[in-house]
């Protein structure tokens, strides 16, 4: 019987949280975006910018959107945990969400997979493997916290992963000479006149 | 009104209603998890599918509302096999461990799977598992049992009020749970259990004790607060193992504290099993012979002005009446029933009551509580409060203790002064009371037990008529009690008759030697060491203060060993019965009254029950109508005078503690060191 939990153990405690001034201008255009009184609306994009200054959301953190919200904490870890993208443990510098759904996997997933599991170190990479991520077109795919890498196999991986490791930046988008989603090569009809 | 079609029968529902409960007003029974008439619908068990016709599949009918013409089965092949396929999904991840289960033969998914399950199942994968959760020391959880119904996440949060629980995850890694692993900080808790279809939430201090099946249920009432809780009394043998509440939606809907629940583990312990005889400064076991004879040695011949008699706050009516006629006939008018000092007085009955009753909660639309914090001098009468909070366009201000509620109430102030200035109508909330269509003013102990409570009173009385709170139609002049026994009472002028002293003489007169014999009916929460040199007869059932202050201690019955009548702090006269004999030599307690007046040569006209509950009406017509409420009559009370300065305390300092049963409880011991260890942690 395998014992499920959402609670996370093992997480490391983090003893306070606190918006930092440029984060909570944001929070507040967030809470802006709804009418007066139904500043519980906001939560998920709340949480998100916590995430993103945070790097995951720490439960001191979830207890100081609630507080922002007006919320009970419980509807702020039930949401947090609700959703997948929230990361409730610690994650490396870039989250490596690597897609395995039919399509992907059809196009060789598995060795962008092997790639990216030998660079994790939960340092600077972290790995989950993730449904689809509605790239099809361009599989396999890969994003790499807010960006997605398209046309990956396990070669262009490993570069684009060392590319990351020396604080480079790649360009988004396919990794092949492709313009976005369109046919490799150029394009094959309209051509002309 | 919507007319409908349901199994065939034609019938006429109001609209706004689910099918659910169409279906149950046509006496059609519809299998359900999920649903509960006092809860918001969740619709997320599925158990409750029927067939509409027309409908392209089955429709959950607890969240389908009823429309014109619609016609329901719920008896076809369609629906059958659609209960059948949910109980199975239900049953995947559920264990069976029934034979370890508590709930096993009370389990609604047990019955239900009888009665609408397949036989067998089709999963060969393994089951999941749960981690179990801390909900406190009153509910065990068993979280692999949980089938998400998630009845106690919206209990806790729309009854009870405290945002606690939760339902973290989800699919498969749904989990119930605080997610911080804290009890919970409600006095309704043990609800829950109630509530939960399944085993995944249990009593925790009846774990393993019974079986339902072995329990002999008595119907009863509840005496640990003035609500007078309508109870199921479950016993083993000689002993009670657990107390349910039962349903009464005049008076606490389907809820009962967790007190009223779980102090009945106070009834083993410290319990008085036979009289004593103070011999040498020394309590020593006597028999009843020589238990009245040391009383009739001290009492025969005494003076009826140096004898007196304090009831306690648990006393059924019938030791009252006994006693109240005994000390007529002894020639004393030293009798009082406020044992905390409140300064009401019997004459009035509207003076003393509830008067618009628990259910007139329902209409107010302006309430002010004065000196009472109601979540711990009555939690069921708070969550009926909280309820009328929620349905919306009711103000609740408050002068006294600063309290969390559970719903948001405007304070105005501490003590009198501010009274004062509300009733004077110099404060805008006097505006509100004014312009409600059913204005109630609450006025709690902690205003009426001070030195200056009739001044109070008075003021209280002022503002009630000043806002046009007392009318014909609607009086919303409402006393609430602590004590289960103050209101019947009252009723039987259990109060100082000419020239009497109330507690605070008699315990003045004890120390200064004008009287030399005390009575305590059950009296416990009166300070025994001003008793002085008086002789202290006591009659209870737990040997708390009043006992080990007493000369002689003769054994009664607590309130699930005797038939007793009640009356509310709303003046509800509701019958408690007998759910096992008291222990030992101890004695239903107007018969030991009887048997004592009969050696003191005073015998009272009464042998039966039937013929001291005649004697009760002929004291008090009210206590022939039974289960019935209605406003007292109003006149003249409280005196009018000067106030002084110090805020109202609720005279209720810790919920879990409050009465001999509650404190030889361990369960209750066992709460209160939870709260403490919370409070600390915060």
């Amino acid at each position: 019987m395998a014992m499920i939990t959402a609670d996370p153990k093992d997480v490391p405690q983090v003893a306070s949280f606190s918006f930092t001034p440029e984060y909570m201008e944001k929070v507040k255009a967030e809470i802006a975006q709804y009418p007066p009184g139904r500043q519980a609306s906001a939560v998920i994009g709340v949480l998100d910018l916590a995430q993103r200054q945070h790097g995951w959301l720490p439960r001191v953190a979830m207890d100081e959107v609630a507080k922002l919200l007006d919320m009970a904490p419980i509807r702020v870890y039930e949401i947090a945990t609700f959703y997948t993208m929230f990361q409730l443990k610690p994650k490396g510098k870039y989250l490596l969400q690597v897609c395995t759904t039919t399509p992907c996997w059809l196009r060789g997933s598995d060795g962008v997979m092997k790639a990216c599991r030998e660079a994790a170190d939960d340092v600077t990479f972290t790995v989950q493997e993730v449904e689809c991520l509605g790239g099809c077109v361009n599989a396999p795919v890969v994003q790499i916290n807010d960006d997605f890498y398209e046309d990956l196999d396990e070669a262009s991986t490993r570069k684009l992963l060392d590319a990351f490791r020396r604080g480079e930046t790649p360009k988004p988008g396919p990794q092949i000479d492709r313009q976005a989603s369109a046919p490799v090569g150029g394009p094959t009809t309209l051509k002309g006149e | 009104m919507p007319k409908m079609k349901i199994d065939g029968i034609e019938i006429e529902v109001p609209a706004g209603i689910t099918v659910l409960q169409a279906c149950e007003m046509a006496g059609v029974e519809i299998p359900r998890f999920c649903y509960h008439e006092r809860l918001s619908i969740a619709g997320n068990c599925r158990m409750c599918l029927v067939e509409q016709e027309k409908a392209p599949k089955p429709i959950a009918s607890c969240a389908m509302p009823v429309a014109d013409g619609m016609v329901i089965k719920t008896d076809t092949p369609v629906v059958r096999k659609a209960r059948k396929g949910v109980m199975e999904f239900l049953l995947i991840n559920h264990p069976l461990d029934c034979p370890i289960c508590d709930q096993g033969g009370e389990c609604d998914l047990q019955d239900q799977a009888m009665a609408f399950g397949f036989d067998r199942s089709r999963y060969h994968e393994n089951k999941r598992a749960v981690p179990d959760k801390e909900f406190g020391p009153l509910v065990k959880t068993s979280m692999t049992r949980c089938i998400h119904c998630t009845r106690c996440i919206r209990f806790a949060t729309e009854v009870a009020g405290v945002e606690e629980l939760g339902a973290t995850g989800r699919g498969e890694a749904m989990e119930v749970t605080t997610y911080v692993q804290h009890a919970l900080t409600t006095e309704l808790s043990g609800n829950l259990v109630d509530l939960c279809p399944v085993g995944a939430l249990t009593s925790k201090p009846y774990a393993y004790e019974a079986r339902s099946w072995e329990l002999r249920k008595t119907e009863s009432i509840d005496v640990l607060d003035a609500l007078g809780s309508n109870i199921r009394v479950d016993a083993r043998g000689g002993v009670v193992m657990r107390v349910l509440p039962r349903l009464n939606d005049d008076v606490n809907e389907e809820w009962i504290g967790d007190k009223t629940r779980h102090a009945v583990d106070g009834l083993r312990y410290q319990r008085l099993d036979q009289p004593y005889v103070r011999k040498g400064g020394k309590l020593v076991p006597a028999s009843w012979d020589e238990a009245f004879a040391a009383i009739v040695g001290k009492v025969k011949g005494l003076d009826g002005k140096k004898i007196a008699a304090i009831v306690g706050d648990q006393c059924d009516a019938e030791s009252m009446v006994a006693l109240k006629d005994l000390m007529a006939a002894l020639g004393s008018p030293n009798v009082d029933c406020r044992q905390d000092g409140a300064k009401l007085e019997a004459g009035v009955r509207g003076s003393y009551i509830f008067n618009p009753g628990i259910h007139g909660i329902d209409q107010a639309d302006a309430v002010l509580l004065v000196g009472t914090n109601p979540r711990w001098e009555s939690p069921v009468l708070n969550a009926r409060l909280r309820k009328r909070y929620l349905s919306g366009r009711c103000a609740f201000a408050s002068i006294g203790p600063t309290v969390d509620l559970t719903y948001p109430v405007e304070r105005l102030g501490a003590g009198p002064a501010t009274l004062r200035e509300l009733s004077e109508g110099k404060l805008a909330f006097f505006e509100k009371l004014k312009a409600a269509k059913n204005p109630l003013i609450i006025v709690g102990m902690g205003a009426l037990t001070r030195d200056d409570g009739a001044a109070v009173l008075a003021l209280v009385r002022d503002l009630a008529e000043k806002v046009n709170a007392v009318r014909e139609d609607w009086n919303g002049f409402a006393v609430l009690h602590t004590a289960a026994a103050r209101v019947g009472g009252l009723d039987l002028g259990l109060v100082p008759g000419e020239g009497g002293r109330d507690v605070a003489g008699i315990l003045a007169g004890a120390q200064g030697k004008e009287i030399e014999v005390v009575y305590l009916l059950g009296a416990d929460e009166i300070d025994v060491q001003q008793l002085g040199k008086a002789f202290v007869i006591y009659q209870g059932h737990h040997g708390d203060r009043g006992a080990h202050r007493a000369d002689v201690i003769l054994p009664g019955a607590a309130y699930t060993e005797k038939p007793g009548t009640y009356v509310n702090m709303e003046g509800r006269v509701q019958l408690g019965r007998r759910a096992v004999y008291p222990p030992g030599e101890a004695r239903e307690d107007w018969t030991i009254l009887r048997a004592l007046s009969e050696r003191l040569g005073q015998p009272l006209p009464y042998d039966s029950l039937d013929q001291v509950r005649s004697r009760l009406v002929a004291v008090n017509k009210t206590f022939a109508a039974l289960d019935q409420q209605a406003a007292g009559g109003w006149g003249p009370f409280g005196k009018a005078g000067a106030t002084n300065d110090a805020a109202f305390a609720s005279p209720v300092t810790n919920y879990y503690m409050t009465c001999p049963i509650s404190r030889a409880s361990r369960t209750m011991a066992e709460c209160m060191a939870s709260r403490q260890q919370l409070l600390a942690a915060e």
